[in-house]
């Protein structure tokens, strides 16, 4: 497993620069847009601005996009086109190692991404307290949660033009209803329960809570939430990976 | 010699297909055995079978005398593989793609770019370290993921059509590098459906088809067992074939065979038969004479014309 992450580490090296550079514009983008720019019509926020309310969410769902599309993208074109994986499986490696490894790259990934925004919203004056340093191990979290269940997806599809499914239903309304761009306190019950089932949702709220400086133990639910899909999910990406590699 | 590799009444499914029909073979250790047959004889499928990415459904497959369903890393720690399609990184330099490689392995990384450098320059690749992956051509390609299989020192070399897709001088070169290998006591195990490959590279091989091994033996031996030594292979449409060819052909002691819609005759001696044929109404330059050799074995076995 580890021999396999550091491959991924190794083409990581070579990369992360154009990778990180064009991760980093579009949250950014997004951030000017909507915190300066819709922002300017909107009221404060639990006594924030729109911009200061907005910016933390952005860590969160740039981890979880670095994580998806490794998973989805990334990891189908190892399997199906470049058969990197296969390859893997002549050495003495087993699915699991391969498979882990995929999983723990798209967690580093996550991490990168997240610090790199973490960064630049301090960098905007967007962050206020020095808890949000405590962001940097927790997205490894969110980070696994995004991989299992893209590399779950990924294990399941024939055609690599099935992972846009798996983006627009799944990921972008994951993304929108996340608690980055509007408080969802205002949903319906059913609505509520969805939101917690939401991954992202709960990462957003730690990330957000980190900045704020607001450290609670109301975070450890959101913690216990994402642990518990990593237990729930854990064994799936191997499972339906080993019928693909293995026949 | 010990036996390294033995099926004994293998078989795998793929659903209702059936891609390997109950096969058994021995391997020797230290020598170079072949898998002969067209694509889909199960070839590749058994191939996959003892390297690791498919397991054995039925039967009994050993390997260094260790019965497995699906290979384990302490085996395949031991065995080095070529896969049918190069399946190099092309996220990597080729260099790089034998270090990481050599990591899969638990080699440090300096130890594999050390015996990286060794088997590029085994492979006359000494100066494309550096190269991406995507620069090099199928052949120089093919010869890396040779490279690659070898970094861990194996004893056994899987092979599944090694030379499938490269030009002439590529295949010879690759031919001279396995048997150097060979020389060096590592046992090769390879697939091919090219005749020359495997009577140029094969002390034994089988012959397969359909999922089941149709004979086995050293190539002269089955041209010995299954043909004449001589062929005179006809080039001219059947309708154009004088009517009682079959009988003169017959009298004069030789074998006809109508395989792959085409017309051979095998006879003990060649030339009787061929200073014969302008009297049976054959033009000699239709015609041509050589000796058989493992072709003709493959097709009486596998190729006989659907009559």
């Amino acid at each position: 497993m580890w021999r396999v992450l550091k491959r991924h580490l190794k083409v990581f090296s070579r990369i992360w620069w154009t990778n990180t550079m064009f991760n980093f514009i579009e949250p950014i983008l997004y951030m000017t847009a909507m915190g300066f720019g819709l922002g300017a019509y909107v009221q404060n926020i639990d006594g924030v601005s729109y911009a200061q309310f907005i910016a933390p969410g952005f860590i969160a769902s740039s981890g979880m996009w670095a994580s998806t599309f490794e998973c989805t993208y990334g990891s189908f074109v190892r399997l199906q086109f470049e058969k990197t994986l296969h390859a893997m499986l002549a050495a003495p490696l087993t699915v699991a190692d391969v498979v882990w490894g995929e999983i723990l790259y798209a967690t580093v990934k996550s991490f990168f991404y997240g610090a790199v925004i973490l960064a630049a919203i301090a960098l905007l004056g967007l962050v206020q307290s020095w808890w949000s340093l405590l962001i940097l191990p927790f997205l490894a979290l969110p980070g696994m949660v995004f991989a299992l269940l893209a590399l779950s997806f990924t294990g399941f599809i024939k055609n690599i033009d099935h992972i846009n499914y798996y983006i627009t239903i799944f990921s972008t309304p994951v993304y929108l209803f996340s608690g980055i761009f509007f408080p969802l306190d205002s949903m319906p019950f059913l609505g509520q329960v969805a939101i917690w089932i939401n991954p992202l949702y709960h990462s957003v709220e730690v990330c957000r809570s980190l900045v704020f400086g607001h450290v609670s133990v109301a975070l450890l639910p959101h913690v216990a939430v994402l642990v518990l899909w990593v237990l729930v999910l854990g064994w799936l990406p191997v499972k339906l990976m080993r019928k693909r590699l293995i026949s | 010699m010990s036996i390294i590799v033995e099926a004994q009444n293998l078989m795998k499914y793929y659903g209702d297909f059936q891609a390997v029909k109950g096969i058994s073979f021995a391997i020797n250790s230290g020598e170079c055995f072949g898998f002969l047959g067209h694509n889909g004889a199960g070839k590749s499928t058994t191939m996959r079978m003892i390297y690791g990415l498919s397991t054995v459904d039925k039967g009994r497959l050993t390997v260094f005398g260790e019965t497995i369903t699906l290979t384990p890393p302490g085996i395949k720690a031991r065995m080095g593989v070529v896969p049918q399609e190069d399946s190099l990184d092309p996220d990597l330099t080729v260099l790089e793609n034998l270090e990481v490689y050599g990591g899969f392995f638990g080699l440090s990384s300096k130890e594999s770019r050390r015996r990286g450098q060794e088997w590029l320059d085994f492979m006359g690749l000494e100066d494309r370290g550096n190269a991406r992956v995507d620069s090099l051509s199928g052949g120089n390609q093919r010869r890396v993921v040779i490279a690659r299989a070898l970094i861990n020192r194996p004893e056994i070399v899987v092979l599944d059509e090694p030379t499938t897709g490269l030009d002439p001088q590529g295949r010879r070169l690759v031919w001279q590098k396995l048997r150097q290998l060979k020389e060096q006591g590592v046992t090769l195990i390879l697939t091919t459906h090219y005749m020359e490959e495997a009577a140029q590279l094969c002390d034994r091989l089988v012959v397969m088809n359909d999922g089941m091994i149709l004979a086995q033996g050293h190539p002269e031996e089955l041209v010995r067992q299954y043909v004449l030594p001589y062929c005179i292979e006809v080039r001219l449409p059947f309708e154009l074939l004088p009517a009682d060819l079959e009988d003169k052909v017959h009298a004069a002691g030789g074998v006809m065979e109508h395989m792959a819609d085409g017309l051979f005759i095998y006879t003990e001696e060649g030339q009787t038969i061929w200073q014969h044929l302008p009297e049976w109404g054959l033009s000699q330059r239709a015609c041509y004479l050589r000796t058989s050799h493992l072709e003709d074995v493959f097709l009486k076995l596998t190729g006989r014309r659907e009559e």
